[in-house]
């Protein structure tokens, strides 16, 4: 039994690195065949002679072919230095690493927040399945599935930020302040507003699959047993229902951190969050290629990170995927 | 999405109309809908939406549905156009990447093996970077502008489909009354085209119409971060990251309203799909 586990994850991982090495190629193939000239980006509106900007192409490597570029840039990279941002003047490694903590923090309190929301919401419409609860819950989901997180942000600003001013229009920390002296309430005031929109649109999916099983659980014939055996809802729900939700939930909301690194980058861009996504932004609008090929790393890493933590759950609760190994399915 | 509830005689309809003529109504006045605010967005006067200096920063009037910007003008035409060129962009790419879903997923199935890896090689490829920074990529490399757009949306919106597609595919093959046309000596042409087309097509036709909302969904995302269609355009990404600027000053009409008419646009589409998957599959209804 641990052996399938072992080979199982072994598979998985060996797969994920071919991935990777796939994903930085595609990623450098594309922003290396941008029509936008780096060098000019970076000028902008600055005149220099022809000789000063071959040699800030130089220095970039950029006279070299593309093979050898990325193959460099492959090198570096495995010995932690993913060159140096164009549009922060600061090595790749240090931006990513602070723009990731205000993410982490970001994508984390919404993902906590919407997992918990989204069981507790699912199970209360799949408890009260097709009654008033259910309906409003139900529908509820189902146009937030479709709905854009961008919008969503901007109605949650003009509500609590513009009207009610309860919280700051945007940014991380209050303008003006130093680093140093913030304090954790300012950092968690200016949270809430992005966390809330980055966790309602997550919350659709969780609600719906945990709606569904719970129904399924709830008309099975063990569940009528229990029910003639004279346990209460209450009793049904925790005993039942929640063993057998629990896992798929969490699994489903590991597979689900693609989406919430999108949604960051629009919440992040609503707010003026200086996180990981709105430094994406404009890496992109700089042509700043370091930067960009390090957040495409990064986030397919995360990504990665959470797959395979939902490929692992899945083979503990599944034993057919464990001893299968994992083919395509 | 849709409960259907069906009474002991199979009819439930109102207007004396059986279930079936129901959703075909339905569908029918969706899709009537989604191509008169596409014609209307496409034939409409410029002067509609021009900048009217007299009549800035209104809010929700009866001659003004949707208000007017800073710059005087009409939101509400603004809007329309806007889903206008919404919807094409979203035709154009679902179009693509379906049938982009379509050729691999069958080619996945049908010759299995080493092709099938390699499909689900590019499926997980697809899906291992986050989509909008995959979007965001895209963007730069192709130059920008609607291009851009179309093209990201085109090659990052088939994984699912061709999953869907090659799963029907597998299954329809192994099924005992396509084994049995084989031991007849049927041709491989005759097997496709009498019996796997049949059962794909409809499959497909419903993919691709559920397509739609993601396709319009991440184009007005794209738009809305500035890597899609160049700001002068009415596009409701566009309007929706100028009102950014205005809603500290309260004019939450700017926001509101476009969001809101995109939000019910993509729920028709889903619902056309729906229900087209309801027509077409039976079954489904009955869940």
């Amino acid at each position: 039994m641990k052996k399938g586990l072992l080979k199982y994850l072994f598979s998985t991982v060996a797969r994920m690195l071919v991935l990777l090495v796939a994903v930085t190629l595609m990623s450098f193939l594309l922003v290396h065949n941008a029509p936008m000239d780096p060098v000019d980006a970076f000028l902008g509106e600055i005149v220099v002679s022809e000789e000063q900007r071959a040699k800030i192409a130089e220095h970039w490597g950029l006279d070299k072919s593309p093979a050898e570029q990325y193959v460099i840039w492959v090198k570096n990279t495995l010995h932690g230095d993913m060159g140096e941002s164009r549009t922060y003047h600061e090595p790749v490694t240090k931006v990513l690493g602070e723009r990731f903590r205000a993410s982490l923090l970001l994508m984390g309190t919404a993902w906590i927040l919407s997992g918990v929301l989204g069981l507790l919401l699912g199970i209360v419409a799949g408890v009260y399945k097709d009654r008033w609860p259910d309906r409003i819950i139900k529908t509820f989901s189902l146009i937030l599935a479709s709905t854009p997180v961008f919008w969503i942000g901007l109605l949650v600003l003009v509500v609590f930020a513009v009207e009610l001013q309860w919280f700051p229009l945007g940014l991380a920390v209050p303008i003006g302040k130093v680093e140093s002296e913030v304090t954790w309430m300012e950092r968690l005031h200016h949270l809430v507003l992005p966390a809330l929109t980055l966790s309602i649109t997550g919350v659709a999916n969780i609600i719906l699959h945990t709606r569904q099983k719970l129904i399924d659980v709830m008309e099975s014939e063990y569940v009528l047993f229990a029910r003639a055996r004279g346990e209460t809802l209450k009793q049904l729900v925790m005993r039942h229902g929640l063993r057998n939700i629990a896992l798929p939930a969490i699994t489903l909301q590991f597979a689900s951190i693609s989406e919430l690194f999108g949604g960051s980058v629009l919440a992040e861009r609503v707010f003026s969050y200086p996180g990981l996504g709105s430094t994406a932004v404009v890496a992109g609008m700089q042509a700043d290629a370091p930067l960009l090929l390090g957040i495409a790393l990064f986030s397919a890493l995360f990504v990665f990170a959470g797959n395979l933590t939902a490929n692992i759950l899945y083979g503990i609760i599944d034993p057919q995927i464990r001893e299968g190994g994992g083919s395509n399915g | 999405m849709a409960d259907i509830k069906y009474d002991k005689t199979g009819n439930c309809g109102s207007f004396g109309l059986n279930r079936r003529r129901e959703i075909l109504l339905i569908i029918l006045s969706g899709v009537v809908f989604l191509s008169g605010v596409c014609l209307w967005g496409l034939l409409m006067d410029p002067s509609l939406y021009a900048p009217d200096y007299e009549a800035r920063r209104l809010a929700p009037s009866l001659s003004h549905l949707f208000g007017t910007d800073s710059l005087g003008r009409d939101m509400f035409y603004r809007t329309v156009c806007g889903l206008s060129t919404s919807i094409q962009i979203g035709l154009l790419s679902a179009l693509i990447s379906s049938v982009i879903a379509l050729v691999l997923g069958s080619m996945s199935a049908v010759f299995g093996g080493r092709v099938d890896t390699a499909v689900g090689f590019m499926v997980d490829l697809c899906m291992g970077v986050p989509h909008l920074i995959l979007l965001i990529l895209i963007s730069i490399a192709v130059g920008g502008g609607a291009a851009g757009v179309i093209t990201g949306v085109a090659v990052t919106h088939w994984p699912n489909l061709t999953r869907v597609i090659r799963a029907e595919v597998l299954q329809i093959r192994s099924a005992q009354y396509v084994q049995i046309a084989r031991k007849l000596g049927k041709s491989n042409w005759h097997i496709a085209a009498k019996h796997i087309v049949p059962h794909v097509f409809p499959q497909y036709l419903v993919g691709l119409i559920l397509l739609f909302p993601h396709a319009i969904l991440h184009e007005a995302a794209i738009t809305f971060l500035g890597y899609g269609l160049p700001l002068d355009t009415p596009a409701v990404g566009v309007i929706l990251a100028e009102s950014m600027k205005h809603l500290a000053a309260g004019m939450w009409w700017l926001a509101f309203f476009p969001g809101l008419a995109l939000l019910f646009m993509t729920q028709l589409f889903d619902i056309v799909g729906d229900y087209l998957k309801i027509l077409i599959d039976p079954h489904s209804a009955r869940q």
